[in-house]
């Protein structure tokens, strides 16, 4: 789950991680009063969960509390579009104003779960305020990884060694390090799959300040943090899969594609997107019904797959373990049925109760053309997709 | 010889709520020996009518004998479940339970480690040996037939496609092996590759991977040092975007290693036969085999 920035800051100052004094404005008025409590040069920051703000003009900088309120006023109920979200963007309820910052120097630091090593890990960089994927292809030597331990967490040495690598002035060591321990700390203790500040600044006064903060929190741990659970913003989610998650539908739209995918298992799930392609076309979603889904959620998963501008074709692969396959047949009827859906189905069903599965599919009257298996599947859709494209097949 | 689970198998089932009891009574219809059962206020009471109930798993494993234990309990008690199951000197923990908290399996991990039991998964299908119908987990029984491929996959569903096609060209498997599709699972690729390049019961392997993590690429290392018998691989999610989990907690891009392209190549390099579509797997081998 991803929070806001100004969530996220919190969250640090909570665990004795300092961050630039901000205040959360939702209205341009509030923003104005927020800059005159501030006094003097202050920033305004978009709040939505989408990097690249910058450079979209989600922040601005200005030197009164009246610039500022202009510059939520802009802001303010508009869609963001950075590279990270899709065209359409994402919405802006809400702006952090903070004060300025006199940067000397701008450093990276991020904590994420390695699972091969299976331990939280520390990396850190000289080069902050950058992309780190591309610090880490063209400058690896400036990107620097130290593991914690599962028992121990991250030594206080360790710690230490990183502020060391970070090359911060002597005067800040000591506090760089707390810093470091305070976040690796937090990590932990929230379960967290992210934490990245980026920049963190070294100021004109030797200060180190958290500038920017994004935290991403487990989802399966969510149980144990009802706190945090409360910060989630639906607003900032795809529509649709704001409405697969409420549903327990493992969903992922992909932009582009037009073969509609509904699959029990998530290895099968990308198996059968890798087939789509196969079969000269590109998946539409990600779609994961789970092992054990009831009528209504094989129904909402349809909803969802149909309510897809982008769709012409559905795929359906089913191999029923735990799942039933005339309980997924029996939802996907019912669904075309209330939504009118007219769109062609190729589906493969194998496993608990296939045959009833078919059977209730065969006797629909809907467009389905059933496929004895995943090769058989791609090879249905190919014909379909050059038929409906009117090759000579 | 088997791998893991087989004729001297003696299971111990925990988490007998709706979905666990289900599958207790599909692992004791195929055949498996399951001995005891676990549940905190049971003791006394017999698993259909045959399985006797204990309340903690070490008392279960001092009356009955039970070397391998199965894990069904919800996400929030699943650590707790396998540090009971290690403390009670099980030789082999399969965790079925998906969505077990990252920060939970970082320590659980390293306390496995150090103990002599073997963990599989979490969130994994589990085991099955089908020439002594002995089966640990979920993959359906009714897909599999004995024979001498052995089967090591990060997913489930996807595995049974392969059984299924491997079944379909007339090979059967000596024993298959779901690994799970969490970024921290107790037994790896590796490891699994390992036990079946031992097993006199397996000619070839079918290796089946997925985006995300070095795992295949370790495993690719270890082909090419130690595997003499041929592996069929197929590497999921092609297609997938990067940085968007695909269901799979641990089938996220973050990174160029994690790539579905970046896989295969390493993979081929290793001599491994990988098959750009998932649908040919059975295809495949049965070409490599002649």
């Amino acid at each position: 789950m991803n929070i806001h920035e100004y969530q996220a800051k919190d969250i640090l100052e909570r665990f004795g991680v300092p961050v630039p004094k901000g205040i959360v404005a939702s209205t341009p008025g509030e923003a104005k009063a927020a800059a005159e409590e501030l006094g003097g040069t202050v920033v305004v920051k978009a709040q939505v969960h989408a990097g690249g703000r910058g450079k979209a003009g989600g922040v601005k900088v200005v030197s009164s509390a009246d610039e500022a309120e202009q510059a939520a006023e802009a802001m303010l109920g508009t869609n963001l579009v950075t590279h990270q979200t899709g065209p359409q963007g994402v919405p802006v309820r809400k702006v952090m104003v903070a004060e300025a910052t006199d940067i000397a120097d701008e450093l990276y630091l991020s904590i994420i779960v390695d699972g091969d090593a299976g331990v939280p890990v520390v990396i850190a960089s000289t080069e902050g305020g950058m992309d780190i994927e591309e610090v880490a292809e063209k400058t690896p030597d400036r990107l620097f990884r130290v593991a914690g331990d599962p028992l121990i967490g991250l030594s206080p040495y360790h710690a230490r060694d990183i502020a060391a690598l970070l090359n911060v002035p002597a005067s800040a060591r000591r506090a760089t390090a707390a810093l470091i321990s305070n976040l690796y700390r937090l990590f932990v203790e929230n379960d967290c799959s992210l934490v990245e500040i980026n920049p963190l600044v070294v100021t004109k006064d030797e200060e180190v300040i958290a500038l920017d903060a994004k935290i991403n929190l487990e989802d399966d741990a969510l149980f144990r943090h009802k706190d945090l659970a409360g910060l989630h913003d639906p607003e900032q989610e795809d529509e649709l899969e704001r409405r697969a998650r409420s549903a327990d539908l493992a969903y992922v739209k992909l932009d582009g594609g037009k073969v509609g995918c509904m699959v029990n298992g998530a290895g099968l799930a990308m198996a059968t997107m890798d087939i789509t392609k196969w079969a000269g076309a590109d998946p539409a979603n990600f779609l994961d019904i789970g092992g054990s889904a009831d009528q209504d959620r094989i129904e909402e998963a349809f909803r969802i797959i149909v309510s897809d501008d982008e769709v012409e074709i559905i795929l359906v692969n089913l191999f029923a373990g735990i799942a039933r396959s005339d309980v997924v047949a029996q939802g996907i009827v019912n669904a075309a049925k209330e939504t009118g859906a007219t769109l062609p189905m190729v589906v493969a069903m194998r496993g608990t109760n296939a045959e009833e599965g078919r059977n209730i599919l065969n006797e629909s009257g809907l467009d389905i053309t059933a496929a004895p298996d995943l090769a058989g599947a791609a090879e249905t859709l190919r014909d379909k997709l050059s038929g409906a494209k009117g090759g000579a097949r | 010889m088997s791998v893991l689970v087989g004729p001297d198998t003696k299971l111990l089932v925990q988490g007998l709520g709706r979905d666990g009891s289900f599958q207790a009574s599909r692992m004791r219809d195929y055949g498996t020996n399951m001995v005891a059962a676990v549940h905190p206020n049971r003791e006394g009471q017999k698993f259909e009518d045959a399985v006797p109930y204990f309340s903690s798993v070490a008392e279960a494993v001092a009356e009955t004998g039970a070397n391998t234990g199965v894990i069904f309990v919800p996400a929030p008690f699943a650590a707790d479940a396998i540090v009971e199951q290690v403390d009670a000197g099980l030789e082999v923990v399969v965790c079925i339970t998906e969505g077990v908290p990252v920060q939970d399996m970082v320590k659980v991990n390293a306390y496995v480690k150090g103990s002599g039991s073997r963990l599989i998964g979490p969130n994994c299908p589990g085991l099955i040996h089908p020439a002594s119908k002995a089966k640990v987990g979920i993959i359906p029984g009714n897909i599999v037939e004995p024979g001498r491929i052995g089967v090591v996959s990060r997913s489930g569903t996807l595995t049974y496609e392969a059984i299924a096609q491997l079944v379909q060209v007339g090979l059967g498997q000596s024993s298959c092996v779901g690994i799970g599709g969490d970024p921290i699972h107790g037994t790896t690729f590796t490891d699994v590759l390992e036990l079946f390049q031992d097993d006199d019961e397996t000619d070839a392997i079918v290796m089946i991977g997925e985006i995300g993590g070095v795992r295949e690429q370790l495993a690719a290392e270890f082909i090419a040092d130690k595997v003499t018998k041929p592996v069929v691989a197929a590497i999921a999610g092609q297609t997938a975007p990067p940085g968007k989990r695909m269901g799979h907690a641990g089938a996220i891009i973050t990174g160029k290693a994690g790539l579905a392209s970046e896989k295969n190549r390493v993979l081929t390099e290793a001599g491994v036969h990988v098959v750009e579509s998932p649908a040919y797997i059975g295809a495949r081998m049965k070409e490599v085999l002649g």
